[in-house]
């Protein structure tokens, strides 16, 4: 009993470590990026090109069907009160509000996340972090800064194309399927549409860019430097980021209610 | 020698005490888990020398430098370089004194996302606001040293492991550094490379007035190549001398490690149980 209350404490007291430790991680990742960002803004474009490029195909695709989808799904109910006109709008809202970002931000940390720890795990594995402390390169400075600045400012653009790419395919259900009217199709979103709502979307896209790019290179950073270490540290980059994606959309859909 | 770096180096003149030696090592103790690596070990390398340390398979060389170089802290015990108590250096600081050095790591430790030309450069791109014309003169100048100009567009994971080291020694050098630390630069390098990067250690020694520290299992390398040597086992430095002195040691120990013998004090297997016992399975948990 007292090896279970122990094992309790012990494994409490580690993950407080290790939450500190990241809270500071983070500070430092935050307290280099706008030198970064003004002397090497090179870097920082060449890692947006990574993880946006990266991401983009998978992205569009997604975006595609989970907006078919909702066409789909809108239609059908809507089509009991003979509102098919409103398809459009419920596809925009889910789309804009809830599913652009947090759909980004999964699919996010399974393509770019599961890159970005894999590649600083293995630069550390391979010895180049404590090749660059030798050459008096702040590893965190050159490597980890730009990819995480490069993660958060894709994020935003990426969910933007994930919300447009899924109203196109809202549209050729709704419209070209279902013959929705184009009009109200369409009209119905500016009527009902609130910027209020598009800006529900930015700011959880943006918090999510901060949070999935700050999992994945700290991952990447602490993982064991081995092949299985590396393997394990992806897997964690998108278990973890699933779940603080989740979490962070409720609160700050419940603090903007 | 041309020194590329932002840092002013320390005035030859006033050092003193240690002008003669650059690295001094007093007490040191580290341990791994509940494994002490290093218990007490006692050091000094001399300015303009080669040094070269020796030791069997997992004794701590590679930690030793480590330690040196600051990327580990010790448990207990001093380090100076040039005089200065590493220990209390702060990170800009701790950077300058690095500038001063260059190493070439195990592994070669290449950026895999950078070409070979690119990594000669790195440090010239990192600290120096030199134009490209002069940088690629420079860079080149050091892959021909090393043999491999031709290569200077490949990928790291294009080379081979003595390609990959040879091209990790050009970037080592590439700043002019002071200090020269090599670990294992002779393993998986064909006679002739060798050959050519054993006498390119010399001379980058004695042309421009470097301090090297050359870790190898390479008895006879060392000896043509290294002005002293220390000999690490358990912990401590088991024996220090000209090569020629380890040579005709007496000490056991000594001459177990030049003549590569078996048997001896020093253990072939990492300490383990009994081996027939663990065969038998008599000491399973
Ligand atoms: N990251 C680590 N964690 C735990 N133990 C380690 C670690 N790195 C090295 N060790 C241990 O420290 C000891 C010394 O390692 P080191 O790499 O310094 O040996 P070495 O003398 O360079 O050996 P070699 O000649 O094979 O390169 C080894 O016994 C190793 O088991
Ligand atoms: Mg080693």
């Amino acid at each position: 009993m007292t090896r279970v209350l122990r094992d309790i404490r012990n494994n409490l007291l580690e993950f407080v470590r290790t939450f500190g430790a990241f809270q500071l991680f983070f500070l430092r990742l935050l307290r280099h990026s706008p030198a970064i960002l003004s002397t090497r803004f090179g870097l920082v474009i060449k890692q947006v090109y990574n993880t946006g490029a990266q991401s983009l195909v998978i992205i569009m695709v997604c975006g595609l069907f989970v907006g078919a989808v909702l066409a789909l799904q809108a239609y059908s109910n809507m089509a009991i009160f003979n509102a098919e006109d409103w398809t459009g709008v419920a596809a925009h809202l889910a789309l804009v509000k809830e599913l652009g970002p947090v759909m980004t931000a999964i699919l996010f940390a399974a393509r770019a996340g599961t890159a970005l720890t894999s590649e600083i795990g293995l630069m550390k594995a391979t010895d180049q972090l404590s090749a660059m402390e030798m050459m008096a390169v702040n590893p965190v400075r050159r490597e980890l800064v730009p990819r995480f600045l490069g993660g958060v400012i894709a994020m935003p653009f990426l969910a933007a194309i994930f919300s447009a790419t899924g109203m196109f395919g809202a549209h050729i259900v709704g419209v070209e399927l279902f013959q929705v009217d184009v009009g109200s199709f369409w009209q119905q979103i500016q009527l009902i549409g609130e910027s209020a709502d598009v800006n529900e979307g930015i700011i959880k896209s943006v918090v999510f860019g901060f949070a999935a790019s700050v999992i994945a290179v700290w991952e990447g950073y602490n993982a064991m430097p081995t092949a299985e270490g590396v393997g394990r540290a992806t897997t964690r980059t998108v278990v973890i980021t699933a779940i603080s994606i989740l979490v962070f959309d409720f609160m700050i859909t419940a603090a903007l209610i | 020698m041309l020194s590329y770096a932002a840092t002013d180096g320390p005035d030859w003149n006033t050092l003193g005490d240690y002008s003669e030696n650059l690295i001094e090592i007093h007490d040191l103790k580290y341990s791994r888990g509940h494994r002490a690596i290093f218990d007490g070990l006692n050091l000094t390398i001399k300015r303009g020398e080669i040094t070269a340390l020796m030791g069997p398979s997992g004794t701590g060389k590679t930690t030793l430098l480590r330690l040196i170089t600051r990327q580990l802290i010790p448990e207990q015990g001093a380090i100076f370089v040039d005089g200065i108590d590493i220990s209390t250096l702060n990170q800009t600081e701790l950077y300058q004194l690095r500038q001063r050095f260059g190493m070439l790591f195990q592994n070669g430790a290449l950026l895999t996302d950078l070409s070979v030309f690119e990594n000669v450069a790195f440090p010239l791109r990192e600290h120096t606001k030199l134009s490209n014309r002069l940088i690629r003169h420079i860079v080149l100048t050091k892959l021909h040293a090393v043999g491999l100009r031709g290569a200077a567009d490949m990928m790291p994971a294009q080379l081979s492991g003595g390609m990959a080291r040879r091209v990790a020694l050009a970037r080592a050098m590439v700043m002019d550094p002071e200090i020269l630390i090599y670990d294992e630069p002779f393993v998986g390098l064909d006679p002739i490379s060798l050959g050519v990067i054993v006498r390119l250690v010399r001379r980058l020694n004695d042309a421009l007035g470097i301090t090297s520290i050359v870790v190898s299992h390479d008895v006879e390398e060392i000896a043509t190549v290294a002005d002293c040597s220390f000999l690490l086992s358990d912990g401590k430095v088991a024996a220090s001398g000209s090569p020629d002195e380890l040579r005709t040691a007496n000490s056991e120990l000594v001459r177990q490690f030049m003549h590569g013998m078996a048997d001896g004090p020093v253990a072939f297997h990492y300490q383990a149980p009994g081996y027939e016992e663990q065969l038998l399975g008599r000491d399973i948990e």
